[in-house]
């Protein structure tokens, strides 16, 4: 085991982490949770286009795969004209994904909250908007943070996929310094050893967010 | 007699092929308490539940005095069930208080949210109903750290809080332990006298003699008989209600 090249690269490694995947990971989920709550609410539509609509973006976000969706924004888009640069690429193809799968629990965390809660919220004269705002949302999110907790983290693992289409973040750095070191198992296992410490860092986090929503039901 | 609150004339509800209400009239006046009685299933709760807009009537007309007045044989216009709905508030069986709120804000959230009342104004006229249930110093704390009867007052103080004109309670202590049933019919009767305008549903029959004007006994979606709880309870003229209340009295045999 090469300690010294082991060491000299894991700063590398976890800059990358922290410049790469760590702001690409929180920007698209970010985005990709309002998008998530759009698709949500059109599911729930009791207009049938509406609903349709959202059943369909769900349906091919989850039907094809993370690595087509990330290749047709970067290198599929420039044979139509649109040419787009690595990160953005990387943030639409990530939030587009991010929101059909957090849609889906969105909704289930809606649809958990008993409708008894929408008709006290009706006798006291609440538009469905307010409703929706103040009583559902609140209680929906109480019951979708472990749900959402695991996209979050599902998704930090699967920004390695953006080293592909150029975006420098943990794992292209270590893919750099395997190239030229020839060190494949080391660099690799080493990349594998920054994201589980990561990956355990916001299970701790995780943690922490679900105890305190537990004051209340 | 004081004068009319609401009039119901001929409400009918169906749930596809199923007729749950099949013709129900019902004149409230200010001030009265109305007892709803009857076996599980008669529709009670879906009448109750066409006062206050939660449930659109098939047919039928809904006055209340002062507006609005609406005739289910046609679409009801979304401002007049809202309109319907800023007159009554409702208590639910099972409180259906506002889980992540405290007990102030679950009081305060319609008359801040929905009426813009300024929020000190809204929460000094929520503690003082709260006061008067004895839940003041429960303010602060969440729905799930109070008892079934707690719960259930603060519930009728919610529905307190926006100064609705009738207020309809849905076996509104059905669901409690025996022993908490009291301190919530306690608070019924002393809204009864302070005057507000109640239609209750309940099985608590020694309340509706004590408390109620009239009583209703609900029977396949009809009115079989009405009358003063005197007389209805202790000379009921139609067998299906002696029946009833032979077995709410009597549940052994
Ligand atoms: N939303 C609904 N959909 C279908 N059937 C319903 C609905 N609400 C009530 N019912 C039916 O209507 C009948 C009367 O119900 P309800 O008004 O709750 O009676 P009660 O309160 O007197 O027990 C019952 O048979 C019930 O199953
Ligand atoms: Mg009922």
């Amino acid at each position: 085991m090469d300690w010294a090249l082991f060491s000299s690269s894991f700063w590398p490694i976890v800059r990358g982490g922290l410049t790469g995947t760590i702001p690409l990971a929180l920007a698209s989920f970010a985005i990709g949770l309002v998008l998530a709550l759009g698709i949500a609410l059109m599911r729930l539509s009791t207009h049938p286009v509406v609903s349709w609509l959202g059943r369909a973006y769900v349906s091919l976000i989850r039907g094809t795969p993370l690595l087509v969706q990330l290749f047709v924004v970067f290198y599929g888009m420039p044979s139509i004209g649109i040419v787009i640069n690595p990160w953005p690429s990387a943030i639409i193809a990530f939030s587009l994904n991010v929101g059909g799968y957090a849609a889906e629990v969105i909704r289930a965390a809606i649809l958990s909250v008993p409708t008894g809660q929408w008709e006290a919220a009706y006798t006291i004269g609440m538009p469905r908007v307010t409703t929706l705002r103040r009583i559902v949302l609140p209680q929906a999110a109480r019951v979708s943070v472990p749900p959402l907790s695991n996209t979050f983290i599902s998704l930090v693992k699967d920004t390695s996929l953006a080293s592909l289409i150029l975006v420098t973040e943990a794992f292209r750095e270590a893919q750099n310094i395997a190239a030229f070191s020839n060190e494949f198992m080391l660099l690799y296992l080493e990349a594998a050893l920054v994201y589980w410490l990561i990956c355990t860092v916001l299970s701790f986090g995780q943690t922490r967010i679900e105890r305190r929503l537990e004051r209340y039901v | 007699m004081s004068e009319a609150l609401l009039a119901a004339r001929g409400i009918r509800k169906s749930f596809g092929e199923h007729e749950v209400l099949r013709g129900v009239d019902l004149d409230v006046r200010r001030g009265q308490v109305i007892a709803l009685i009857g076996p599980s299933g008669s529709g009670k709760t879906t009448l109750l539940r066409s006062l206050n807009g939660l449930e659109t009537p098939s047919a039928g007309t809904l006055e209340l005095d002062g507006g609005p007045s609406l005739d289910f044989a046609r679409p009801v216009p979304k401002a007049q069930r809202f309109a319907l709905r800023d007159r009554s508030a409702m208590v639910f069986q099972h409180h259906n208080l506002f889980p992540h709120l405290t007990v102030l804000q679950n009081v305060v959230e319609g008359p801040v949210q929905v009426r813009r009342v300024p929020r000190a104004e809204a929460e000094a006229r929520a503690l003082g109903l709260l006061e008067r249930v004895g839940l003041a110093d429960k303010r602060d704390a969440y729905p799930r750290q109070l008892s079934g009867g707690q719960q259930q007052r603060v519930g009728i103080v919610r529905a307190l809080a926006l100064g609705p004109d009738l207020l309809l309670f849905d076996e509104p202590t059905s669901a409690l332990d025996p022993e908490l049933v009291g301190e919530v019919l306690t608070v019924m009767k002393e809204l009864a006298d302070e005057g507000w305008t109640m239609v209750v549903v309940t099985h608590e029959l020694s309340f509706a003699r004590a408390v109620a004007n009239e009583v209703l006994f609900l029977d396949g979606g009809v009115v079989l008989e009405r009358g003063a709880p005197r007389d209805l309870f202790t000379d009921p003229q139609q067998e299906r209600t002696r029946q009833f209340l032979h077995r709410i009295l009597n549940p052994l045999d």
